[in-house]
């Protein structure tokens, strides 16, 4: 009997970890400093972890279909140049929507590669890092693009507003997780994304249209990113062309973190939030007990390896891998 | 049979076929474009041409060995800034002062034992842990660089030692160290990977791990030894590049990862592993620094060569999808 408990322990812990992982650090950092768990410095966090969570929200619905998307933080970076730059040519109402379909634009091309043209989707998106990176320096000029008058736009108030007291870009991140985990969860678009993930084969002989399928997650993926350069250009109203270089990895260190398997089939859109506000907090724990921002790339190290493995040891049922 | 034989052929040549067409191109475009008096193919300007493929060059090769054994490494470019920390930290270590010039073998020395340390642990992680090596790069791509800022803050490390230039932009039959590493690398791979055992083994457990098991090879260590010689590699690349240059900063060698990865992957080598050479590698290498130096012979831009690269990463990704195909069974699922 309470052995049974054990087990019944162990698997919720296995399946759990990184939820209670995540209770633990901050009731350890909240001890450090009780500054931590103020409601300013909560907010704060989530807001500046906003942008790197829109982005990681698309970025799961493509992991969970067994594919990756490394073109992210190249993309974002266009999107926030294009808006940027359309925002003084044709006012900010057309610039946003315009802006969004030439995003959508770009993931409908991926989509089409790696969904149609079964190309594999490390390669493409690895090709369009380079690519896309080369269509906004090929815009802006290679110069850093800004709003001309920006005292008087109210395009900063998307990313620089709040509504009772929460933050516009908290507001757009917690709407967006909640209506792709509907989605994800409840819709059957959603049961496909893991089909399809799960196995490949199966979900073509069960009837899934596996390519469309794959098609609309890079849909999805570039939705988020156009958001979350509709957010970073809002806040600063002025960008550099490599804003969002390198924010590939992290946004997959956020996703792999909250528990999404690479092999696709798993994962949830909750579980990736904590991925990313733990992520978040983790900056800010370390930075406010005193130690420098670099301590928290070797932390996240290790966190990503313990996670995984945790995760790994618990689906085989033992600790060590079986390969000699 | 006889189409077989061709198709191989046609693959294994395909990187040389389009090195051929990069040189007649921008020979012709340069011809009318460029700016410059010398030609594209001056003599001078392809050896500088190698000189410049050496530091992804050589990351490159290790990077073949670790995807035909069905593993990737992300975290080169950290392994690249870290040993090049350790390499000019260590030339003023106090110990080593009564050394002399004898100091610049044992730095790199040190450069390339930290490389080989950091492939360890990779190697060590995938082989006990078994979470796939992406994963454990990713991780450890961050680990790396937090370690390479824990070292020297902010600050760019610098050492001149001008006997160490010497060495670094020294000629031999006219081609620059950097070059003849690159090249005594390029075969002492190809030698493993084809002339030993270990060689056969990284193939036979690319292609099947679990077949590779059963016949009794030991897949842990010996993935972590493929782990230990691209970690090295990674060093001696910086061992070459920093030896010339003598300042290294906290964030050198980001995205070369992708850079090498492109390089591989240009070459013809699976990222399901089981299948890849060197030697395709080496011309994927020099297939993309010659489009680098060809399209700013001819004018165009930093952003048109990442367009152009990107593009055909691609094309290439799609035509080798096309030769491939087994029969039309293939299309349907």
């Amino acid at each position: 009997m309470a052995d049974d408990r054990m087990k019944q322990v162990g698997a919720f812990l296995a399946r759990q970890g990184i939820l209670v992982a995540f209770l633990l650090f901050m009731i350890g950092f909240a001890l450090a400093n009780h500054r931590f768990i103020a409601i300013d410095n909560v907010l704060g966090v989530i807001r500046s972890s906003a942008i790197l969570g829109v982005m990681a929200l698309g970025v799961t619905f493509v992991v969970i279909s067994g594919n990756l998307d490394l073109s992210v933080g190249s993309m974002m970076s266009f999107s926030t140049i294009v808006v940027l730059d359309l925002h003084d040519k044709l006012g900010p109402a057309l610039a946003i929507p315009a802006m969004f379909a030439m995003t959508l634009a770009l993931g409908a091309l991926i989509g089409f590669l790696v969904g149609y043209l079964r190309l594999n989707s490390l390669i493409v998106t690895l090709g369009m890092l380079s690519a896309i990176h080369g269509l906004t320096l090929t815009y802006s000029g290679g110069k850093n693009m800004d709003i001309a008058d920006k005292a008087g736009t109210w395009f900063g108030g998307i990313g620089r507003g709040s509504v009772l007291g929460i933050p516009g870009p908290i507001l757009i991140f917690g709407l967006l997780a909640l209506v792709l985990s509907v989605t994800l969860a409840k819709t059957p678009f959603g049961r496909k994304v893991y089909a399809v993930g799960g196995n490949g084969t199966a979900a073509i002989f069960s009837g899934i249209p596996r390519a469309r399928v794959v098609f609309m997650t890079y849909i999805i993926s570039s939705f988020c990113v156009a958001t979350a350069g509709l957010l970073q250009a809002s806040r600063s109203l002025g960008s550099q062309n490599t804003v969002g270089q390198g924010l590939e990895l992290d946004v997959l260190a956020a996703v792999i973190l909250g528990g999404a398997s690479l092999l696709g089939g798993s994962g949830t859109v909750f579980k990736t939030v904590i991925g990313v506000l733990i992520l978040g907090f983790i900056q800010n724990g370390l930075l406010l007990v005193g130690l420098e921002f670099y301590v928290q790339y070797v932390v996240t190290w290790v966190i990503i390896i313990l996670a995984v493995w945790l995760d790994v040891a618990a689906k085989r049922g033992r600790i060590l891998s079986p390969i000699a | 049979m006889q189409q077989e034989t061709r198709k191989r052929m046609i693959k294994e040549s395909a990187i040389w076929g389009f090195i051929v067409l990069e040189l007649i191109f921008f020979s012709v475009a340069g011809h009318f474009l460029s700016l410059s008096e010398n030609a594209f193919m001056d003599f001078e300007n392809m050896l500088l041409l190698l000189k410049q493929s050496a530091p992804i060059g050589i990351i490159a090769l290790g990077m073949t060995v670790v995807m035909i054994n069905g593993n990737i490494d992300l975290s080169v470019g950290a392994t690249f800034a870290l040993a090049a920390v350790v390499m000019l930290d260590s030339m003023s270590w106090p110990i080593f002062a009564p050394l002399g010039d004898w100091v610049i073998p044992v730095s790199w020395a040190l450069a390339l034992l930290t490389g080989m340390v950091l492939g360890a642990i990779n190697g060590f992680i995938v082989w006990k842990t078994g979470v796939d090596a992406f994963i454990v790069t990713l991780g450890s791509m961050l680990g790396f660089r937090g370690l390479v800022f824990m070292y020297n803050g902010e600050q760019p490390t610098f050492q001149l030692n001008w006997t160490m230039v010497d060495i670094a932009e020294a000629r031999l039959f006219g081609l620059q160290t950097p070059t003849l590493v690159l090249i005594v690398c390029t075969v002492l791979v190809w030698l493993m990977l084809n002339k030993t055992i270990h060689g056969r083994n990284v193939y036979a457990v690319g292609d099947n791990r679990e077949a590779a098991v059963n016949a009794g090879i030991r897949v842990g260590p010996h993935m972590m030894i493929n782990f230990i010689i691209i970690g090295f590699l990674a060093a001696l690349s910086s061992v070459v590049f920093y030896s010339a240059s003598g300042s290294v900063n906290p964030n050198d060698g980001m995205l070369y990862e992708l850079w090498v990865i492109t390089a591989v992957v240009l070459g013809g080598t699976k990222l399901t592993g089981g299948k890849g050479s060197v030697i395709a590698t080496f011309g994927g290498v020099i297939a993309i620094q010659l489009l680098r130096k060809g399209l700013g012979h001819i004018g165009a831009d930093t952003a048109m060569v990442n367009l152009v690269i990107g593009s055909i990463l691609i094309a290439v990704l799609y035509l080798d999808k096309q030769l491939n195909r087994k029969g039309d069974g293939d299309l349907k699922v």
